[in-house]
């Protein structure tokens, strides 16, 4: 009950205005997105016409054409990639997390700080030798090089995000476990994984993210047997006004697995991204 | 207020807790026991990112053509001293500030409006946020290709469309203004990603405080600058580091946008390296490049964990 009808007035003109405001803002930035789909929807001379076609009779064409053209190889690559590499940050930094948060080491600060700054350190610093590597050990254009490089970049993210939510669990839980006397494994197996259940899918959603998106790495150590999907929207850099629809289903089918992942995990988006640091 | 503000801050490292074992109580094995489900994590990621990096380092000191058999020499300091001499490099360097700090500013300012819009009453504030981070998670090669084919280009895009009114049609923004244009495409990248870390600082604050404010007469703009601006700051701070970072290591959107171009207007760090490793296959040279990238990009990281560790120790002083 608004005691002051001026005042609840005053009140609801301010929040009418700060939504236009706010939802004219929001509008520019997701509009290359909704144009995105709106191209990929269009038949080609549509979404390659000037002045640009704005309405227009809805299509499903060129998503076609690109899921029986040459794509789904691609797309089958990144997913082999993201969810290799995914699987591996997960075996390797669960247990290092454990190590970590549950019954720390001596110089777990260290540690910590070793991890994350490989994480840091640029791309760079490391292609040419991988390069040369995966050149001498027959690993050039094999979807395996991109499932090591793709885990080494998300390790550290995922063993300080796990660590993150394992300094959560109560450690009287462990205490009891112990006095179980039960083993590593089995603590591990038992107690651990169902109780991070959640952190376990805000890892695996950072590192999808990343290894899904990644390009620097996938165009130099791959070409066309174990391309991901990055690389074939290369193929449209020198398109001429003539594949704009095709470009933009390709674009908004290699978007939608991450697009997706964020959206419905948008609380875990900001912890995953801090690296824990931000709940 | 500034404790308040970093409340929702992970507890964490070193000092807190009771959990850091005392020296007398860890006897030889147990160490041993302790350390062991580290070691593969560890292993790896030496294995992976430090024996290449020396590698790298390595290699900076040898003149080696991979298209010239049998080029493989070692020339000392020559690889650097190309390097100070180059053109190219010192683009490379300045190129890499300008469109890292540019980035940088931009998104952290507009995140920030946006952030505080978003923590205030208005309509559909869960919808707005879902729309706002989309552009973070498309793809980045993805993205910039949408920008340059419909949107930018000067015959069928949209925005030459729409300027036309203001005598802005048929510009060609990618070849005219070709910085600007990859700044502007980071920059709506970014700007999802300064919104998130603000706004969860804004959502920290105690509405309260900010009441008791506007009762004592402080008008919006100066409950802003005294109370929520001191609040949210870590959290800037953390966003800045953290995304320039990333931005440093541009590359996908250079790739598609401009290709370093025209001429080396937009050639950055990872690029050029790119350039010289994969067009002119000079491994030496590259690797000096990588070199230097590293170099740069240690000291803003440095920067980055000592506020990261400020952070987690404020909350673990508590």
């Amino acid at each position: 009950v608004i005691a002051n009808p001026t005042a609840g007035g005053r009140f609801l003109a301010t929040k009418v205005l700060w939504s236009v405001v706010g939802w004219l803002v929001v509008f520019v930035f997701f509009f290359p997105v909704l144009w995105m789909w709106l191209e990929a929807l269009k038949t080609e001379p549509q979404a390659a016409s000037s002045p640009p076609t704005i309405f227009f009779v809805p299509t499903l064409a060129e998503f076609q054409e690109v899921l029986s053209g040459d794509f789904p190889p691609f797309f089958i690559n990144s997913a082999i990639a993201s969810i290799g590499s995914t699987l591996l940050v997960l075996i390797l930094g669960l247990p290092a997390a454990y190590a970590l948060a549950i019954r720390p080491v001596k110089r777990t600060r260290d540690v910590l700080f070793f991890f994350i700054s490989t994480r840091f350190l640029p791309f760079a610093a490391s292609l040419v030798p991988l390069y040369l590597l995966a050149r001498d050990l027959q690993l050039l254009d094999n979807i395996f090089a991109l499932v090591l490089i793709y885990t080494t970049i998300n390790l550290p993210l995922g063993v300080w995000l796990l660590r993150s939510f394992l300094l959560e669990i109560p450690p009287d839980l462990f205490e009891a476990a112990r006095v179980d006397g039960a083993g590593f494994q089995n603590e591990l197996l038992r107690i651990v994984v169902p109780l991070i259940a959640p952190g376990i899918a805000a890892t695996s959603l950072i590192c999808l993210i990343f290894s899904w998106n990644e390009f620097f790495y996938a165009v130099n150590l791959t070409s066309s047997v174990a391309a991901t999907t990055p690389l074939f929207l290369v193929g449209f850099i020198s398109g001429r006004g003539l594949f704009y629809a095709k470009l933009a289903a390709a674009a908004t089918l290699s978007s939608l697995p991450v697009l997706m992942a964020g959206w419905i995990a948008q609380k875990q988006l900001i912890r995953g991204l801090t690296m824990g640091a931000v709940k | 207020v500034k404790t308040t503000g970093r409340s929702i801050l992970r507890s964490a490292v070193g000092t807190g807790g009771g959990r850091e074992p005392t020296a007398a109580s860890v006897t030889r094995r147990d160490a041993w026991v302790r350390r062991l489900p580290l070691l593969p994590a560890f292993v790896y990621v030496v294995l992976v990112t430090q024996i290449p990096f020396a590698l790298t380092i390595y290699y900076s000191f040898f003149s080696w053509n991979l298209l010239k058999p049998g080029s493989f020499q070692f020339s000392g300091l020559d690889n650097y001293t190309r390097l100070l001499t180059d053109e190219s490099l010192r683009t490379g360097v300045l190129n890499t500030v300008v469109l890292t700090f540019s980035v940088i500013v931009i998104s952290v300012v507009l995140g920030l409006a946006i952030a505080s819009m978003l923590n205030s009453e208005v309509f559909g504030k869960g919808l707005m946020r879902t729309l706002m981070i989309a552009p973070f998670l498309i793809m980045p090669t993805a993205g910039a290709l949408i920008w340059k084919d419909t949107l930018l280009n000067p015959l069928f895009g949209l925005l030459p469309y729409l300027l036309t009114p203001f005598g802005l049609g048929r510009v060609d923004w990618v070849n005219r203004f070709p910085m600007a244009t990859v700044v502007a495409v980071e920059v709506w990248r970014w700007t999802p990603f300064m919104m998130l870390i603000i706004l969860a600082g804004l959502q920290s604050q105690n509405p309260e405080l900010l009441e008791a404010a506007r009762v004592d007469g402080a008008n919006a703009l100066q409950a802003f600058r005294r109370i929520t601006l001191p609040l949210v700051r870590p959290f800037i701070e953390l966003g800045a580091l953290l995304g320039s970072l990333f931005v440093v290591q541009t590359f996908d959107s250079i790739y598609m946008l401009t290709y370093g171009g025209p001429g080396e207007d937009t050639t950055n760090l990872p690029f050029l390296l790119y350039l010289v490793a994969f067009q002119g296959f000079s491994i030496g040279q590259a690797s000096a490049i990588g070199v230097v990238a590293v170099i740069l990009t240690t000291i803003v990281a440095t920067f980055a964990l000592r506020t990261l560790f400020s952070i987690f120790q404020v909350e673990a002083r508590r």
